[in-house]
């Protein structure tokens, strides 16, 4: 069944693939990561969502497509395409407030500050990460590569807990 | 090699635009794919769990690169040829000769500092290369490097650290450093070649020519082994079989074993997924 073109179906269509979860970080939605760029529904009804990876190599992105079809088809909507762009590349300034929120609530620390400018930076000042478990800012990096490519791994100094940080991209 | 005297490294056609184009994407993706395969080598194996989780994510950001650059790569030769070969069929289906890597990514892990070295010296010309791409008049190539700069920039940070590390460690681990940089930097040469290719794709806009990118490289390079506490390796370019390098298909001896792994499973089994 395909849906009859309406006006609201690109928003409704918006609305569920926001809804889509990360697989590696299940507390956020695709919206929270900035990850949706665009849901466009053309006349013949089908829905053409827009999405762009945070790493090149990201092993999540098929996953991700296949569950932003799996969603859509769920409420009706057959003829889905899922499109990559990479420009303008995406940064982890892109995270919303919300999801920002939702990761220190699930134990992983939130960027911080604002994105390196990419390349030319050798040696930066960086801010404090801020512990998600206890609010401590006496942390400190363990390593600069963590569980999945946009982590890094950190722990505190105060509550001696490890945590994940999503670095600066 | 006197950049003026590199030969135009196609056969017997004539460099255009477009064939440049597509060799100058093979270069860039076999470069990635081949990088990353040398670190994908070490996951399990890495001196430390933290180590082995740092090389399998760079290994990763160099595989998302490659399969942008060859599908890319692809799909312009096809506009050429009306063949089309996927990013697949380019990384499992060419034979030796036919990848254009430069031979600096081929060389083996052999030890720690090895692999350090040849992270530092590719990853410093990476930041370089896709800073400049991102002004390429190609949009599709100037999105791949606006992506891959970030990525290559938290690789190169991890490798002068290391660097920084063991040159500025103990004795032994800044005799290994001393001794990788060294085997690896006649290596270097190759990378910053300009030949026929390099020059139509500067010319267009569409790429650019490596030539341009060795003083930035050069100067984060000093900056480094000086806090590293380690000196530029005094040694000469290592010329190719005949005059010919990676880039025209010629490549080190242990290329050829890294080959027969990397493509052992796709050629025993076409098609196969899981």
């Amino acid at each position: 069944m395909t849906r009859v073109p309406d006006p609201r179906s690109a928003e409704e269509a918006r609305g569920i693939a926001a809804e889509v979860r990360d697989p590696e970080l299940p507390m956020v939605n695709l919206a929270d990561l900035g990850i949706l760029r665009r849901v466009e529904c053309d006349a013949a009804g089908t829905v053409t969502v827009t999405v762009t990876p945070t790493y090149a190599g990201c092993p999540a992105m098929d996953a991700i497509r296949d569950d932003i079809r799996a969603a859509l088809a769920e409420h009706g909507y057959t003829s889905v395409e899922v499109r990559t762009e990479l420009t303008p590349a995406w940064s982890t300034d892109r995270i919303t407030p919300e999801g920002r929120r939702k990761l220190a609530e699930h134990g992983i620390a939130p960027p911080t500050g604002a994105a390196p400018a990419g390349g030319g930076r050798r040696v930066g000042v960086e801010l404090s990460v801020r512990c998600p478990h206890c609010g401590s800012l006496d942390t400190r990096e363990v390593s600069r590569f963590g569980s999945t490519a946009c982590k890094a791994l950190y722990s505190c100094g105060s509550c001696r807990e490890p945590f994940d940080h999503v670095k600066p991209l | 090699m006197n950049a003026e005297d590199a030969p135009d490294r196609v056969g017997a056609r004539a460099v255009t635009a477009d064939t440049a184009a597509v060799s100058y994407l093979l270069r860039l993706g076999d470069d990635a794919l081949v990088a990353s395969h040398r670190l994908a080598e070490l996951v399990t194996r890495a001196p430390q769990l933290e180590e082995d989780v740092a090389l399998s994510n760079i290994s990763l950001d160099l595989l998302g690169q490659a399969r942008l650059l060859l599908s890319y790569a692809g799909r312009l030769e096809e506009q050429l040829t009306g063949v089309l070969r996927t990013e697949d069929e380019l990384a499992y289906l060419r034979d030796e000769s036919q990848f254009v890597n430069c031979r600096l990514v081929e060389f083996p892990n052999t030890d720690f500092a090895h692999t350090v070295a040849r992270q530092l010296l590719f990853s410093a010309y990476a930041v370089e290369l896709y800073t400049a791409l991102g002004g390429s008049t190609d949009g599709e190539l100037a999105g791949i490097a606006a992506k891959a700069v970030k990525e290559a920039a938290y690789h190169r940070d991890h490798a002068a650290r290391w660097t920084v590390r063991l040159g500025d460690g103990t004795g032994e681990s800044a005799r290994r450093m001393t001794r990788a940089l060294e085997a690896l930097w006649p290596y270097t040469a190759e990378v910053f070649a300009s030949d026929g290719v390099a020059r139509a794709v500067s010319g267009t806009g569409f790429g650019t020519d490596p030539a341009g990118l060795r003083p930035a490289w050069d100067a984060f390079l000093d900056g480094v082994l000086a806090e590293a506490g380690l000196q530029r390796p005094a040694v000469a370019p290592v010329a190719g079989l005949g005059g010919l390098g990676g880039r025209d298909g010629v490549h080190t001896e242990p290329f050829g074993y890294l080959l027969a792994e990397m493509q052992h499973l796709h050629r025993s089994h076409p098609g196969a997924q899981w």
